[in-house]
């Protein structure tokens, strides 16, 4: 009893520590785990429809062919834009993770900033994105009842699963600078450890690898 | 948990190179489209698409392994992950396929 009384970790079994890794990571994992299946189940569903409805499907190539200040055409290339600000912002954050197992706060915090920037441009982009759709062709705007390039649906997907990754990545800024706050503030120079760092980092690669999946099923195939 | 084994930061920027490259690969597919590669079908689709799937896992495993430092994890960890993934994953895929091809057939 009086053991059991001094083991005050939560994550308890002594020095075991369940598959090698702190509960805090393993818990980042598991919702990650869950959320992959979340967005799997998004894009089964858009190659559903799209299967259904092979002959008057929308190409996503033919529909996103601006790019800010360019006249014309360029199919793919703002959607490559954002997708190499979204790796950028990863790189960042590894490092940000990497100084912080170093220890070096300055640096924790130059490119915990860095990633925060490169989050708050793609989530910008995206709103470029959704304004330029939603405005429509040739007058015609795109909802969610209707869109000028084809079946409903298409614009339905769109929004639904691009407004999702968005809003994971709106949530991941916030989260992000937060923990920012508290490595200017030192919380985890005094904990000893920036594990929440890495914590955070987990959930802004994950994002990361969300994009790419939608970048392929939703811009390429 | 096992970065102390590694020096420095130039695998983070090797990973990096790697998976722009990938991208700029599959962005100059995308717009070139070769006509081989969108004429042969392979299990239903193009060729050009399996491509971009693979090319598309190839940079979902450096980002997984690398980045999220998924390969320094003990392997009981990885496969509670990378298993249910694995299963599940194609398992859906396979069924909603297969239902979208056959609401394709009866529309």
């Amino acid at each position: 009893m009086e053991q059991a009384v001094e083991n005050k970790d939560p994550w308890g079994g002594g020095d075991a520590k369940p598959l090698g890794s702190s509960y805090g990571k393993l818990m980042m994992w598991f919702f990650l785990m869950t959320d992959a299946l979340t967005f799997s189940g998004f894009l089964a569903a858009y190659g559903f429809s799209r299967f259904k409805y092979g002959d008057i499907w929308p190409v996503a190539e033919e529909v996103f062919t601006h790019f800010p200040f360019l006249e014309g055409e360029h199919p793919l290339l703002f959607v490559a834009l954002m997708t190499f600000i979204l790796i950028l912002s990863s790189v960042t954050m590894v490092l940000a993770v990497n100084y912080g197992h170093k220890m070096e706060k300055k640096k924790v915090i130059l490119w915990l900033s860095l990633t925060i920037v490169g989050g708050i441009l793609f989530l910008s982009s995206q709103a470029w994105e959704w304004a330029h759709f939603i405005h429509g062709l040739d007058g015609v705007p795109a909802t969610l009842v209707s869109n000028p390039y084809g079946h409903p649906l298409f614009g339905d997907y769109f929004f639904f699963i691009t407004g999702f990754h968005g809003f994971h990545v709106l949530s991941g800024v916030i989260i992000l600078i937060i923990i920012l706050i508290n490595v200017i503030k030192g919380t985890y120079e005094e904990r000893g450890h920036y594990e929440m760092v890495e914590k955070v980092g987990l959930y802004w690669h994950f994002v990361d690898l969300v994009w790419v999946f939608v970048f392929t099923f939703f811009y390429l195939v | 948990m096992a970065n102390e084994t590694k020096k420095g930061n130039w695998w983070i920027w090797k990973v990096f190179w790697i998976l722009l490259f990938v991208t700029a690969v599959e962005v100059v597919l995308g717009i070139i489209k070769p006509p081989f590669m969108v004429e042969t079908i392979v299990l239903g689709t193009k060729l050009l698409n399996h491509i971009f799937i693979i090319l598309t896992i190839v940079k979902a495993a450096y980002i997984v392994m690398t980045f999220m430092h998924l390969g320094d994890e003990k392997k009981s960890l990885k496969w509670v992950i990378i298993g249910p993934m694995f299963i599940l994953i194609p398992y859906l895929l396979f069924i909603i396929i297969v239902e979208g091809f056959y609401n394709y057939s009866i529309m």
